[in-house]
């Protein structure tokens, strides 16, 4: 895409006292996508969407909307909408008083208050509450309801730190559906922070995962999950393998490493590296293969199977190669294993990927 | 049954203590003052003979000489000095004089068994003015007292009647006493709530500072807080020597026995009680509703007078209430560094209960007081009932 | 067996502590300096000679104080030293114990306004007009002067109530000294006391408690002030200050010891009332303060250097007079009530 970003961070940092919270950050994103904010607890999301939301000043470097440089610019003007983990509903106003807030202070008629009230209460499901107090609604309710007052004023970005934190698991599914489906029908731009990794994979176009005040990396879902580049994404998102190895050779992706025990497998590796580097390689669970003989069987290896536990819709193997214990997701169809049974192992080059540790 | 009476028992005992302090110390002595402020015992007790003639008695000139020879009788019977000690007391806080004459007929009646003429003791026993403060003292119940705490009285033809305005003030003292309040009030709320706010928006150590900053005053004595504030306002003290040294001022701008200074020591003194229940209401409020008004496009100010303050008013209503009540009962503050136009009612009080040992007179203001504040608590209660029937 | 021995030593410091909770004899006067020249020759050496203990409070009088505590029952304080007026009311209530005068050495012994049923005057005390000495080098000379606001700029200070107060604003108006109390007998002579003291009103200070004169005169905050001139005498002795007394139109009133009714150590009180009288103790009192004896003998034993000071000095109560209690006794509530409402207004 050529488009040109709708939000720029340029090299921002943001430093409390001797602690930097968020270090020469660069970061953009484009009208209308969706965008996660994932990371362990005090990477730094909080503030940096803090500082788009214009709470807080960065301490260097510039944030851009538009091509246009919104340092000085207070929160009342910057048009965004900001939804809260804790909801912020003024308690003393009622579901319809709190959702026309945004448009009295833009001096929005009276009538079209009305209708664009019940509109956006229509979208959220919630047609018949306007009159009662947010202390008389559910969780879920409320979540609602702040959903409601950020977008009834059709805001530039909506900002949403954890909204869904303190739902529980139906409820958060729900409102995860819920979100996305406006995201598409109004075409919004989102970002929104989770340290919940199954949800940013779900509902995001790109995600982008903190550490120490650092984007890792930033992706597709896709990217993010099937291609890790480094040790903390590989391990923060999803469960992974990881078996040292040593770089052996390759071009381009494709390439070849040693294991311990000298067996030669194909993989995947994002750069290339000299001859004889130490490596992880990262392998998901669910990518592991498994057969009565090597037949039919990439990288095929000799293992075996030291436990396995029913886990509903799967199964779980704990596998040990060549003293090595690696984890497996197995399909519910496959015939049953019992601990102790030899059997071998493989995978596509594809689907393992080497990472510097 | 008694599985299900057991523990409401025990619940009950708990409260007990409680249930027992309270009749105690609160309602016992309200019913006290209340029996004190309308009872008037002593002249129908103790001149009994006498007020049992008088109820019969037209008012008319001359006076019967049984009534005469009754008052006799009941001086010579009582021989408790201190029975007779209120009976002169009773009658000359309505008529003075009484006193003298009555020591004068005592002494006459002691040292006689035989019949005496009253007349003969002293002249002032032939006017009927005198028979009159006695046969309308001799009901054992009255309202002069109350009458009196609103600056009204009885004239001779028994008719409720306006004092005349040199003669009493309580009205106007209560009246001040509520206004010094209401601008004491005022003067606590605009300092108090900025402040309560800055705390509540603070975190660590500077929390504790601005916190300990408002209790401390608590932790020191009424009286040493205000004889502080005596030495800071006097004309050659703190202030006015900063002003004049600042060059603001030439002359010492008058502080102590003014309202200004009432005013000042007041705030100071009653500040937390506003200060502690905004600060606790805004504690219990998430933080970040400012940021949120903001975000949704409401200037700062639009903010505080849209979201801050109406949250906050419950905390503001309840300081103000104790903030206010508070006041209505000050009595060494004013007492010692306003000038007398600022004397509050509580002195009055404290006057007849601690000089002229008058405790109908101070029961009965403090009565007048008891109901003006409950009244005012009423309409406070309607009020704030009715604000939250329209939110 | 121990157990025992152990309750009963309990028990034994329980009727030893119960024993010990008797009130000691207490004794009540005015506080400040007097007090403090009454603890050195009289509740000491009093307390050293009988070999009990003697507490001393200190009060700012008012009659329904004394009442409420004889009322209750069980008074905390034993002998107080009282006003004249209180000592007038009280008697007449019975609220005070009879005085036993043979343990006093006779009511010859006293001047007559120091005797009566109920207490044994003890100090002859002036309400006189005092100023600052260094600040006014030429001072006012009457109560007409105290009311001259152009003469000698300032503020006023006067005792709050209408005792003393009344009887000043009349001598400020011009009435003579001995028609003063028939005057104020009379409707018109009380209208008169208040005209006068409107035109003073803007300039006046109340106080309440004896020693807030004092503060105010040496803080500047008023420019003359009513005061008890005993304790004129000391600041001027113990501060250096320069405080004088204006004689004339003083108004000087006997204050005495009663003791409260049923009071637990009354029969002590009595003791400390009679040796309080002797003339060897009384007489050392002027060297601390100046106030006037009242025990003729001790009158006499006063060394002539404190004579100037103190009230009962010949030159001094020429043109002083004296506090009329049975006036007051009649007239005190009413006047008060209208010189709080006037205050008020
Ligand atoms: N106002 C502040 N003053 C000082 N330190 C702060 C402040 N706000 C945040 N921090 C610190 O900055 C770091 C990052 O905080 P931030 O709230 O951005 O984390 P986060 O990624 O949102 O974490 P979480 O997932 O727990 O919400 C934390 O260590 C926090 O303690
Ligand atoms: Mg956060």
């Amino acid at each position: 895409m050529t488009e040109q970003p709708y939000i720029e961070f340029r090299k921002v940092s943001k430093v409390f006292g001797s602690l930097t919270v968020v270090d020469h950050l660069d970061l953009t994103i484009n009208k209308g996508e969706f965008v996660s904010l994932l990371g362990p607890s005090g990477s730094g999301k909080t503030t940096l969407l803090m500082m788009l939301a214009g709470f807080e000043d960065p301490t260097a470097g510039d944030i851009l909307l538009g091509g246009s440089v919104l340092n000085r610019t207070p929160p009342y003007k910057r048009n965004m909408g900001v939804v809260f983990q804790n909801y912020a509903l003024f308690p003393h106003l009622s579901v319809a008083e709190n959702i026309a807030f945004p448009l009295k202070r833009r001096g929005v008629a009276k009538a079209e208050i009305a209708e664009r009230v019940n509109r956006v209460l229509e979208m959220v499901q919630l047609p018949d509450q306007s009159e009662k107090l947010p202390s008389q609604l559910s969780g879920g309710q409320q979540q609602r309801v702040a959903l409601a007052r950020t977008l009834v004023f059709e805001p530039n970005v909506v900002l949403m730190d954890e909204p869904l934190g303190a739902l529980d698991k139906n409820l958060r599914e729900q409102m995860q559906y819920d979100i996305r489906r406006l995201h598409r029908d109004l075409g919004l731009t989102i970002v929104f922070v989770t340290h919940d990794q199954s949800e940013a994979l779900t509902m995001s176009d790109r995600i982008a995962v903190f550490n120490h005040g650092k984007i890792e990396q930033i992706g597709t879902p896709q990217d993010i999950y099937d291609r890790p580049n480094t040790h903390f994404v590989a391990e923060f998102i999803g469960e992974t393998n990881l078996i040292p190895v040593k770089y052996r050779e390759g071009d381009h992706s494709r390439c070849s490493v040693t294991t311990k025990t000298g067996k030669d497998l194909e993989v995947t590796s994002p750069v290339t590296l000299f001859r004889g580097t130490e490596v992880l390689l990262s392998l998901r669970p669910e990518h592991i293969e498994l057969g009565d003989s090597a037949e039919g069987l990439e990288n095929a290896m000799p293992a075996r199977i030291s436990d396995v536990v029913y886990q509903g819709d799967h199964l779980r193997a704990d596998i040990e190669v060549d003293g090595t214990k690696l984890v497996a997701r197995l399909g519910r169809h496959l015939p049953p294993h019992d601990p102790g049974d030899e059997v071998f192992i493989g995978f596509r080059p594809q689907n393992a990927r080497v990472i510097l540790p | 049954m008694t599985a299900r009476l057991g523990p409401h028992l025990k619940a009950s005992a708990l409260v007990l203590p409680l249930v027992l302090f309270l009749a105690l110390f609160f309602v016992w002595p309200i019913i006290a003052m209340l029996k004190q402020s309308v009872s008037d015992p002593v002249v129908h007790n103790t001149l009994s003979q006498t007020s049992a003639i008088a109820a019969q008695w037209n008012g008319k000139a001359p006076v019967p000489a049984a009534l005469q020879d009754a008052l006799v009788a009941d001086i010579r019977a009582t021989t408790d000095r201190q029975e007779m000690g209120a009976v002169v007391r009773r009658l000359n806080s309505a008529k003075s004089g009484f006193r003298t004459l009555m020591r004068k007929t005592r002494r006459a009646i002691r040292k006689t068994d035989g019949p005496i003429n009253l007349g003969e003791v002293d002249k002032r026993w032939n006017e009927v003015a005198w028979w009159h403060t006695i046969a309308q003292a001799s009901s054992p119940y009255t309202d002069r007292y109350l009458l009196a705490a609103l600056d009204y009285g009885r004239d001779k033809h028994n008719q409720i009647v306006a004092l005349p305005e040199d003669a009493s003030a309580n009205r106007t003292i209560l009246a001040r006493t509520f206004v010094i309040s209401l601008s004491v009030m005022l003067s606590c709320l605009a300092i108090g709530l900025p402040f309560a706010m800055v705390i509540a928006s603070t975190s660590g150590w500077l929390r504790n500072v601005l916190l300990a900053a408002v209790l401390l005053p608590l932790w020191t004595s009424l009286l040493v807080r205000t004889t502080a504030w005596f030495i800071i306002l006097q004309n050659n003290g703190l202030i006015n020597s900063a002003l004049q040294a600042l060059g603001i001022t030439d002359q010492p701008i008058p502080l102590i026995f003014e309202r200004t200074g009432v005013i000042i020591a007041m705030t100071h003194v009653l500040l937390p009680f506003m200060v502690l229940p905004i600060y606790s209401v805004l504690l219990s409020m998430p933080g970040n509703l400012m940021q949120a008004a903001s975000s949704l496009g409401a200037h700062p100010i639009v903010a505080f007078l849209k979201v801050m303050l109406p949250l906050s008013a419950r905390g503001i209503a309840s300081g103000s209430l104790l903030v206010f009540m508070s006041s209505i009962g000050y009595y060494i503050t004013p007492a010692l560094i306003g000038g007398p136009s600022d004397q509050m009612i509580s002195s009055v009080i404290a006057f007849y209960a601690t000089e002229s040992a008058n405790w109908g007179m101070a029961g009965a203001l403090g009565l007048v007081l008891l109901s003006i504040t409950l009244l005012l608590y009423v309409v406070y209660g309607r009020l704030s009932a009715e604000k939250k029937g329209v939110a | 067996m121990k157990k025992w021995a152990l309750l009963a030593s309990v028990l034994a410091l329980g009727a030893m502590s119960s024993a010990s909770q008797a009130r000691d004899l207490t004794i009540t006067s005015w506080g400040g300096s007097y007090q403090t020249a009454q603890q050195d020759i009289y509740f000491k050496p009093f307390s050293e000679k009988v070999g009990k203990p003697v507490l001393d409070e200190s009060w700012d009088g008012g009659y329904g104080v004394l009442q409420a505590k004889v009322k209750a029952g069980a008074p905390n304080w034993d002998a107080v030293q009282v006003e004249a007026e209180e000592l007038a009311l009280g008697c007449d209530d019975g609220i005070f114990e009879m005085i036993d005068w043979d343990k006093m050495g006779g009511e010859d012994a006293f001047m007559p306004a120091a005797v009566s049923d109920c207490g044994v005057g003890t100090i002859v005390w002036s309400l006189a007009l005092a100023y600052d000495g260094s600040k006014l080098s030429d001072g006012p000379k009457n109560w007409a002067d105290f009311w001259d606001v152009k003469k000698f700029p300032g503020k006023r200070a006067l005792r709050k109530g209408a005792k003393y107060t009344l009887e000043f604003a009349l001598l400020a108006d011009g009435v003579p000294a001995d028609e003063l109390y028939d005057v104020l007998s009379t409707p018109e002579g009380i209208d008169r006391a208040f005209a006068k003291l409107d035109e003073l009103k803007p300039d006046l200070v109340w106080w309440e408690s004896g020693a807030q004169p004092l503060q105010f005169l040496a803080s500047g905050e008023v420019a003359m002030a009513a005061s008890y001139n005993g304790r004129i005498t000391s600041i001027n002795k113990t501060e250096g200050k320069n405080f004088k007394i204006v004689w004339p139109g003083s108004i000087y009133a006997v204050d005495s010891w009663v003791i409260l009714k049923d009071a637990e150590n009354k029969e002590l009180a009595q003791d400390f009332i009679a040796f309080a009288s002797q003339p060897e103790n009384m007489a050392k009192l002027p060297e601390y303060i100046a106030y006037g004896l009242t025990n003729k003998e001790a009158s006499s034993m006063v060394p002539d250097e404190y004579k100037a000071d103190v009230p009962t000095t010949p030159e001094n109560l020429e043109e002083a007079l004296s506090l009329n209690i049975d006036f007051w006794i009649d007239n005190s509530e009413a006047l008060n009530q209208r010189f709080n409402a006037w205050l008020a207004q």
